[in-house]
């Protein structure tokens, strides 16, 4: 049920922690669209911004850290609403799904209490049996059968406890919904489970999903378009096909190479770690790490651009193999490599 | 009702020739504190079968996959193997290179503690398996400090050996560092060289990845292998993860539930994979590629309370391709009714609830169950309604017999089976699908 209107519209987005020393500026400019219906897939290392980015679209943040740039849900200007505002957005319009599901609900409350409080608080006068209708249909969604529906969080299973975090989130219908790394506590067969109804989510709700993950493996399966984040930066951007068919950007490329899958025929790993984010190095982020690395990596930050396969890079050797740029051939020359220590790693 | 399991038959094709340490009946169950008045009245409470009668050995030099879910008890067998939780029945034999042959299963505290220096455990967590107040010269040393008593220019060298074996060099660099200074790469590193500092035989690795970013986890278990090369090492590596483990492992076993459910050399398990659970477990990992698709039919559930488990098989309740004596019972029933109520809530349910009657009685596992209170003829309905909604459901192949006795409807089931390991074709195996080649043999 995909359809042309966006939904969260970014642009030049920053975030940064305010620290003892220089900010850590932990998301710095990072442009993109999520449709309504579609899933945007966010993966990077640890260390990258993921995390950051989807708190900072739902106005999440700690206290100390700030926004700039343009942030749009829908046609409101999310950095220029006063706090109660964004406040009243959010479980309504914005919800959250969380990685760790026990946490997040009460022990002595029934999961009936808990949806007819989510309910209450964010629709008030709403009657008992518009509660229960939506609560129950919530559940079906996400497979839950109506005899548990007076159940204490603590009768169920790990993987039915996220189904139901999930379901509390989608019962006030929410546009758009950021989860945060939302099957990486659970076991594989579970985990599979809950992806496809992920996948499913868009045939009964109208809802956007970010859906932030490390494993490229959720993001083939469940979305439609990926971002690859990498310091910060979305350094690649575009349909989740074309992205894992032919990757642009190296990062991307190393990260697909290093995932372990059945059909891994050798170790591959990506040399060092993502870098400090308060003191990021100079040109393209990547470039210390980077297998392809050129002169003008160093000397100049590359800027997004449009590939011919579609999707949005930053990268001056993927401008340059396109012909999107001419380099001379003193920017061509390979960087020498400072030598990474083996265990310089993430 | 208790299901009679079939007497294992002895572990096949390894002798204990080959095995550094090996499991021999090994049970390990941990008994669940009943209520105030059951213990008052001196009744014992229900026990938990983490380890339920495994025989397994490591034989010298390969690694060994535990695989399994949470709750399939593998962490508790590699706990086990390490004399961490006491055998509550069965054995655990350790073959030393050096000490000849050791029964972890009886040993006391003071010579468990002597055996840490044969066999050594790697954690899951790095970031908890290091003493945040110790630098990571005292934290690897410690092993020595404790089991050599050594100290000053000596076990300072043997730190930085150990160090540089892990790739953590140079060693002036990590010598002074806390943990908090390291990334979670570098923890493990640290991790791992703590555990070979005493130059043990045997390291039981924990999810030693799972923690980790995916782009230095190829490189951590190509250091393990590595190291199991240049220190003659042997692995048993537990991992919920099977690409990692068809990466690593030279035999792996699949858990489930306390026992194991298959084991064979890695090679034969991924190209041919025999138990339902492992061609679950296989078709559920997501590849990194948006072509394939994951397949609709993936076992529904979770992995069941260990201290009621299923009758017969216990992987039967999510057993896509289960058969009539594969252990149906009552608590199967709830749970096609509550499926069939979850594909069509409101009204539908709120009838059919309320004919039913009481579902709290089906949940003592029984080969006879009786639903339904006055109307017996729509309970018929409903039963048939559900089987018509999907008739290849593997729960009627169960269903010996449903008669209406007037007051609702009872269901029989088939006599359960609990299915033994045995051999098929170089693998072994734990389902009724596989005819025991044994067997065969007698008659």
């Amino acid at each position: 049920m995909k359809s042309d209107d966006v939904v969260i519209s970014a642009r030049d987005l920053r975030v940064w922690y305010g620290t003892a020393g220089l900010p850590v500026r932990a998301v710095d400019g990072v442009s993109f669209e999520i449709r309504s219906g579609e899933i945007l897939g966010l993966v990077g290392e640890s260390g990258c911004g993921k995390s950051t980015l989807g708190r900072g679209l739902l106005g999440l943040l700690p206290d100390g850290a700030a926004r700039d740039g343009e942030l749009f849900f829908r046609e409101r200007d999310m950095l220029r609403l006063k706090r109660r505002e964004q406040h009243a957005l959010r479980g309504r319009e914005l919800g959250l799904i969380f990685q760790e599901p026990l946490t997040r609900l009460n022990p002595l409350m029934r999961i009936s209490e808990h949806f007819s409080e989510t309910l209450k608080t964010h629709h008030r006068g709403i009657g008992k049996d518009e509660i229960e209708s939506r609560s129950l249909e919530a559940l079906r969604v996400m497979g839950i059968p109506p005899t548990r529906f007076r159940a204490y969080p603590h009768e169920f299973s790990g993987g039915m406890r996220q189904r139901l975090m999930i379901a509390l989130t989608l019962v006030l219908r929410p546009a758009f919904v950021v989860a945060d790394e939302p099957t990486t506590a659970l076991d594989v067969l579970v985990e599979a489970q809950i992806i496809r109804m992920l996948h499913d989510l868009r045939d009964t709700y109208e809802t956007s999903l970010l859906l932030i993950t490390h494993n490229l493996g959720i993001i083939a399966e469940a979305c439609d378009r990926v971002a690859v984040m990498y310091a910060g930066r979305i350094v690649e951007i575009g349909d989740a096909h074309t992205v894992f068919r032919a990757p642009q950007h190296p990062y991307t490329r190393e990260l697909l190479r290093s995932t372990i899958s059945l059909s891994t025929t050798g170790l591959n790993y990506i040399e060092g770690a993502p870098p400090d984010l308060s003191d990021p190095p100079p040109g393209c982020r990547f470039h210390p790490r980077c297998p392809d690395a050129m002169q003008v990596c160093e000397r100049r930050a590359p800027v997004p651009r449009v590939q011919p396969s579609g999707s949005r890079t930053e990268c001056w050797a993927a401008d340059h193999a396109n012909g999107l740029v001419t380099l001379t051939e003193d920017e061509r020359i390979p960087l020498a490599k400072e030598v990474i220590a083996l265990a310089d790693e993430a | 009702m208790p299901t009679k399991p079939e007497t294992p038959a002895p572990t096949g094709p390894v002798t204990s020739t080959d095995a550094v340490v090996e499991a021999h009946d090994l049970e390990v169950h941990f008994a669940l504190q009943g209520s105030a008045l059951a213990r008052l009245l001196g009744r014992r409470g229900r026990t938990v079968k983490a380890i339920d009668g495994v025989n397994v050995a490591l034989r010298r030099g390969e690694v060994l996959g535990l695989v399994g879910e949470s709750g399939s008890g593998k962490t508790t067998l590699g706990r086990a193997i390490l004399g961490l939780v006491p055998a509550t029945a069965g054995s655990i034999t350790y073959h030393g290179r050096d000490r000849g042959d050791v029964v972890v299963s009886e040993l006391g505290s003071r010579d468990l503690r002597a055996l840490r220096t044969s066999m050594q455990m790697v954690f899951q967590d790095p970031g908890a398996a290091l003493n945040p107040g110790m630098t990571i010269e005292e934290a690897i040393g410690h092993p020595l400090v404790i089991h050599r008593k050594l100290k000053g220019a000596e076990l300072r060298t043997r730190v930085c050996d150990a160090l540089e074996r892990v790739g953590l060099s140079p060693v002036e660099r990590y010598l002074g560092k806390y943990p908090a200074d390291l990334s979670g790469g570098q923890k493990q590193r640290a991790v791992i060289a703590r555990a070979i500092i005493l130059e043990p035989e045997v390291l039981i690795a924990d999810e030693p990845v799972s923690m980790l970013d995916m782009s230095v986890r190829a490189k951590i278990l190509q250091l393990m292998l590595d190291l199991k090369d240049q220190l003659d090492l042997s692995y048993v590596y537990i991992t919920h993860d099977l690409a990692s483990a068809k990466y690593i492992c030279d035999r792996i076993a699949i858990m489930y539930l306390g026992r194991i459910v298959e084991i064979g050399p890695s090679d034969e398990i991924f190209a041919n994979p025999r138990h339902p659970y492992t061609k679950a477990l296989l078709k559920a990992i997501p590849e990194p590629d948006p072509d394939r698709m994951l397949p609709r039919d993936l076992p529904r559930g979770e992995i069941p309370d260990a201290a009621v488990p299923p009758l017969g098989c216990s992987f039967h309740p999510r057993c896509p391709v289960a058969v009539q004596e594969c252990g149906w019972e009552s608590r199967d029933l709830r749970t096609l009714l509550e499926e069939h109520w979850t594909r069509n809530p409101g009204a539908t349910y709120d009838a059919e609830r309320d004919m039913v009657g009481d579902l709290g009685k089906l949940d003592k596992p029984e080969l006879s169950a009786h639903l339904g209170v006055t109307d017996s003829q729509g309970t018929l309905a409903l039963l048939n309604r559900i089987r018509a909604e999907n008739p290849d459901e593997p729960f009627w192949r169960g269903v010996a017999g449903i008669e209406d006795d007037g007051n609702g409807v009872r269901l029989e089931f088939h006599q359960p089976h609990d299915p033994a390991l045995r051999p098929a074709g170089g693998v072994e195996v734990a389902c009724v699908l596989y005819p025991d080649e044994r067997e065969n043999e007698k008659t």
